[in-house]
């Protein structure tokens, strides 16, 4: 990883996820949420849930609901082309999303297999009906997911927290 | 290994089965398996899908992660379910043991014109569950069997899955309600007790 310093940015996220009383984080494991990943695993209120694909996300999410806890999906760019007809439930039932997607195929991508779904990422989810909170500064990143808890669990929304590969940093040939 | 004789009627199984439910939640994958529950008489403690094809087991879930300590249960098709297999893996991983899987399989795709699926040319879910790690995982001919398996259903014993093979029919389609935030806050009050927002 070039151009990223120690940031705090997956700390904030985790706060602002505490703060909701975030109780089932599921993932397809993406270096961008690394830490946060395995913040979560280590924290004894919070299931952290290894997904085979972004697609299971949704769909665990509303079981959660219905039982009475919050969740949210952590994943990569390239797993929100996974999800979109499961989304369905989502927007039929109104049940709340709270999704936080790291970019690729985004800033200075160095795999062209990345950038299609990429570059889909905010139009599709703007398709399926998912809010799109893009955020390209580390400083913004946790209150906007803090907001985006707001959105999804009181105001019934669902709510895509995209994080630029700017924020994320990319990865370089050979390194 | 020969193939044995397939003689139960899904409506009867699924009433058996919910017949022992006490209080237990219950999901239901879209087409047959939704029309099959209703028959069997709605209930706000039934979250039928009408959609989110593969999503059922994964919705039973994140429900029975929610609520370790209701009994709940995910009856499904054979085609729904072979869309979601990864669920087995993701499941298997949380061991869920208040989670059964009821997959009513007759090896066809009946909303569709009764095209064959997978299960029809072999592919065993039950195997499939147990090598995924699965506490429990059998596959059902016979009324016997059945009665035999209701009990593990809700013995939190689980995950469990049970594959029951069933005839082909063309039933009449008994429609439960299909408004999804209806059905989503009578649910969450069944869980949650009145004065549930959301």
């Amino acid at each position: 990883m070039a151009a990223r310093k120690k940031e705090s940015w997956p700390a904030d996220i985790f706060r602002a996820l505490q703060q909701a009383d975030v109780r089932q984080v599921v993932y397809v494991p993406d270096a961008g949420h690394k830490w946060l990943i395995d913040r979560c695993e280590r924290d004894n209120k919070i299931r952290a849930v290894p997904l085979t694909s972004e697609v299971e996300g949704a769909a665990v999410l509303a079981g959660a609901w219905l039982g009475g806890e919050r969740g949210v999906l952590l994943m990569q760019s390239s797993g929100v082309g996974n999800c979109i007809n499961m989304m369905s439930i989502i927007q039929e039932c109104r049940f709340p999303l709270l999704t936080l997607v790291t970019m690729r195929g985004d800033w200075g991508e160095f795999n062209p297999w990345q950038i299609p779904m990429g570059q889909a990422v905010e139009p599709v989810l703007e398709a399926a009906g998912v809010i799109v909170h893009r955020v390209d500064e580390a400083a913004r990143i946790g209150e906007t997911v803090a907001a985006a808890t707001y959105m999804a669990f009181d105001a019934m929304q669902s709510v895509a927290v995209v994080i630029g590969q700017r924020v994320v940093g990319f990865k370089q040939w050979g390194k | 290994m020969a193939r044995r004789r397939i003689v139960l009627k899904r409506r009867n199984v699924v009433a058996r089965i919910l017949k022992d439910r006490g209080d237990a939640l219950l999901i239901t994958g879209l087409g047959s398996p939704t029309w099959d529950a209703a028959a069997a008489g709605d209930d706000a403690a039934n979250f039928y899908l009408w959609g989110g094809m593969g999503g059922a087991a994964l919705i039973g879930l994140g429900l029975a992660m929610a609520q370790p300590r209701r009994n709940v249960v995910v009856i499904t098709g054979d085609g729904e379910f072979l869309m979601g297999l990864g669920a087995l893996a993701t499941i298997a991983v949380q061991k869920p043991r208040n989670l059964s899987i009821v997959v009513i399989d007759n090896q066809h795709y009946g909303e569709t014109g009764m095209q064959e699926s997978a299960t029809e040319h072999g592919v065993d879910l039950a195997a499939m569950a147990r090598g995924a790690g699965f506490e429990n995982a059998d596959t059902v001919y016979t009324a016997k069997e059945l009665e035999a398996a209701v009990p593990g259903l809700y013995a939190a014993r689980g995950p469990s899955l049970v594959a029951v093979k069933v005839i082909l029919e063309s039933l009449p389609i008994v429609l439960p309600p299909r408004d999804g935030p209806d059905l989503k806050m009578r649910f969450r009050e069944v869980v949650l007790g009145d004065g549930t927002t959301g």
